[in-house]
């Protein structure tokens, strides 16, 4: 406060003045200031968001080849996309992984959190900072650690069943690998959600909850029929998050592929899909389509989620 | 200022505090079952990262069959030799991915920190001509997938000579639009226009006002995204993979999987498992105590997107 205070000594005088000439010419010209603040972002904004997205947007509607060079093909590679089956079965996957992943990721991180917030011992702080450790870790060596735990030469997998007299089953197979991946996505991702969820529940007005006591609630409906409705915004951000996440899946199964041999195809999902075809075949345009087309899915899809849940998420 | 920077941590203090009482004084001790529930999830949470610190005491023989079994030590200590393995190999190179990710992860984050406090803050305290648009585009990008912009990026990049620099890893990463959303609604709540109002009239131009009033108050939203953009930089694996190719630029984590990649073909030898094991034990430590030393900041922060 210091700081504030030490100027007003210098100018006493001035500062009614000021006051008075306030109003438009003067004001319009400080709010001007606002640009400058902004314009640093915007620059990078422009370059690295608006630009690569025009960008790719004109390279998809012409193909390259080495015999008529560029050519403009118009929609042509997105109808290619949208008839294509390994594109369609990526997005399939995707799908299949935000309908499965999501409320599993959910489920662990509301309950924890719900936990945690009814507890106050040094084990709750030690618990809530031990589920959250694991978003600290890169994806990637998240990645490797499941996948060496899930490898039958390394893994502790075959001794933890042995235990039961029951074999282990193979994570690695292609039967099981959706849900080897499901459960390395949320086991990276439920501490953080839980993390924001509880930080929501932290911030309702513990006076809410003793009429609910002095009515007899339990609390699991204090939990359910209070808690939850409350931090409804929360759980819609964390859905999305997860949910642009989930679409946009690419380096788990990318790092997975290399243990589960013959498992995970290169088009396992769409961004795998259009790495490999810019990577591996150097087909830039259609991988541009692809890419567009994917970001297009998840624009949309986000926003339908946005609209559907208005009014739990207080966005207008 | 330390009074006022501090003061929406001890609200949230005292809640915490009064309900904490008020959930003792209801249940009347320790709930077991609660306990139990929580003692589960941790062991589910950490039992990976116990398996690795354990496997980086190993060699590549104990890795495979050691006489404690894979969740626990053998009689055989090799983190030292690991280590010197990892001093070894391909001339320490991967000291040098190391070291490339704190570039990147540092550069990238305190740069878009920079930027989002910057403008986080013009949003939220200038009502200047083009707000309102500005800002609806840029809640759009929020759900924009950057994966999307790759491999474009990618092209842009070459077209200018950047590929394979460290820049190509940098300047994208200085993009962060949600963390521009985060400090704005925090400078909205935590900046009172009457304060900013006082310094104008006392003579301090919009700059000073920005430097000595607005930025000591915003330090809790800083923390959250400066840890949340180098966390995004240090994680980043497909921005890297696709723009660097020369293995000196590349960060760790695009190195170590290109080394389970050459374990698993085969053609790299099995020495390399021991060192991955280590390799990737090394490399997580730092960020772990970043999140536990920062804590009293994040743990609030990572609500901030979600109250408004």
């Amino acid at each position: 406060m210091a700081t504030t205070t030490a100027p007003t000594s210098s100018h006493p005088a001035e500062a009614p003045n000021q006051v008075k000439h306030r109003p438009d010419r003067n004001y319009r010209r400080k709010q001007r200031w606002g640009w400058l603040f902004v314009a640093p972002f915007a620059l990078i904004f422009l370059t690295f968001l608006i630009l690569p997205l025009v960008f790719a947007f004109r390279m998809s509607l012409f193909t390259s080849t080495l015999a008529t060079g560029n050519k403009f093909v118009g929609a042509d590679n997105y109808i290619k996309a949208f008839s294509d089956p390994i594109f369609l079965q990526g997005l399939g996957t995707v799908a299949k992984f935000a309908l499965i992943m999501i409320p599993a990721q959910m489920l662990v991180a509301l309950v924890a959190a719900l936990v945690l917030d009814n507890l106050a011992t040094w084990a709750s702080k030690f618990s809530r900072l031990m589920i959250f450790i694991p978003y600290a870790i890169p994806v990637v060596i998240g990645a490797l650690m499941w996948g060496f735990l899930y490898s039958p030469r390394f893994g502790p997998a075959s001794s933890i069943f042995g235990i039961f007299g029951l074999a282990a089953p193979e994570f690695l197979a292609q039967d099981n690998i959706f849900g080897s991946l499901v459960n390395i996505v949320t086991w990276q991702w439920a501490g953080y959600y839980m993390i924001i969820i509880y930080a929501a529940l932290r911030g309702i007005d513990p006076g809410i909850y003793e009429a609910a006591v002095l009515d007899g609630a339990s609390d699991r409906q204090i939990a359910l029929r209070i808690k939850v409705p409350m931090i409804s915004s929360s759980l819609v951000m964390v859905v999305i998050f997860a949910l642009i996440g989930t679409l946009q899946f690419f380096t788990e199964p990318q790092v997975l592929r290399g243990v589960a041999q013959g498992a995970i195809p290169t088009s396992y999902t769409p961004n795998m899909y259009a790495f490999s075809l810019a990577f591996s075949y150097s087909q830039f345009n259609y991988a541009s389509a692809i890419s567009f087309a994917l970001g297009i899915v998840v624009f949309v899809f986000s926003f339908i989620f946005l609209f559907l849940t208005r009014k739990q998420s207080g966005l207008k | 200022m330390a009074l006022v920077t501090d003061t929406p941590q001890r609200q949230d203090g005292r809640k915490a505090r009064g309900s904490a009482a008020r959930n003792r004084a209801r249940n009347g001790g320790p709930r077991i079952g609660s306990h139990i529930f929580l003692l589960i999830l941790v062991i589910y949470f950490i039992t990976p990262l116990w398996w690795l610190t354990v496997a980086s005491t190993k060699d590549t023989a104990g890795l495979f069959g050691g006489s404690g079994g894979p969740l626990w030590f053998d009689n055989e200590f090799h983190f030292f030799s690991n280590l010197q393995g990892l001093f070894e190999r391909q001339d320490g190179i991967y000291w040098r991915w190391l070291g490339n990710s704190f570039l990147y992860a540092i550069s990238g984050g305190v740069g878009a920190t920079i930027l989002a406090v910057l403008a986080g803050y013009g949003f939220a305290k200038y009502n200047f001509r083009g707000r309102a648009a500005f800002f609806g585009i840029l809640l759009g990008a929020v759900m924009v997938p950057l994966t999307a912009l790759v491999i474009p990026t990618f092209v842009l990049l070459s077209s200018v000579g950047l590929v394979n620099t460290i820049w190509a890893v940098i300047l994208p990463s200085l993009l962060s639009p949600f963390g521009v959303y985060l400090m704005r609604v925090f400078a909205q709540e935590a900046v009172p226009d009457e304060l900013l109002d006082a310094a104008r009239i006392d003579g301090a131009g919009e700059i000073r006002t920005f430097f000595q009033i607005a930025l000591p108050l915003l330090r809790p939203a800083i923390v959250t995204v400066l840890l949340l953009s180098v966390v995004g930089t240090w994680n980043n694996f497909f921005l890297p993979l696709a723009v660097l190719s020369d293995p000196l630029l590349l960060p760790v984590t695009v190195g170590l999987n290109g080394w389970q990649a050459l374990s698993n073909a085969g053609s790299g030898g099995e020495a390399l498992w021991n060192l991955i094991t280590t390799g990737a034990f090394i490399s997580i430590i730092p960020l772990i105590i970043a999140f536990l030393s920062l804590q009293k900041y994040w743990q609030g922060g990572l609500s901030l997107g979600s109250l408004k």
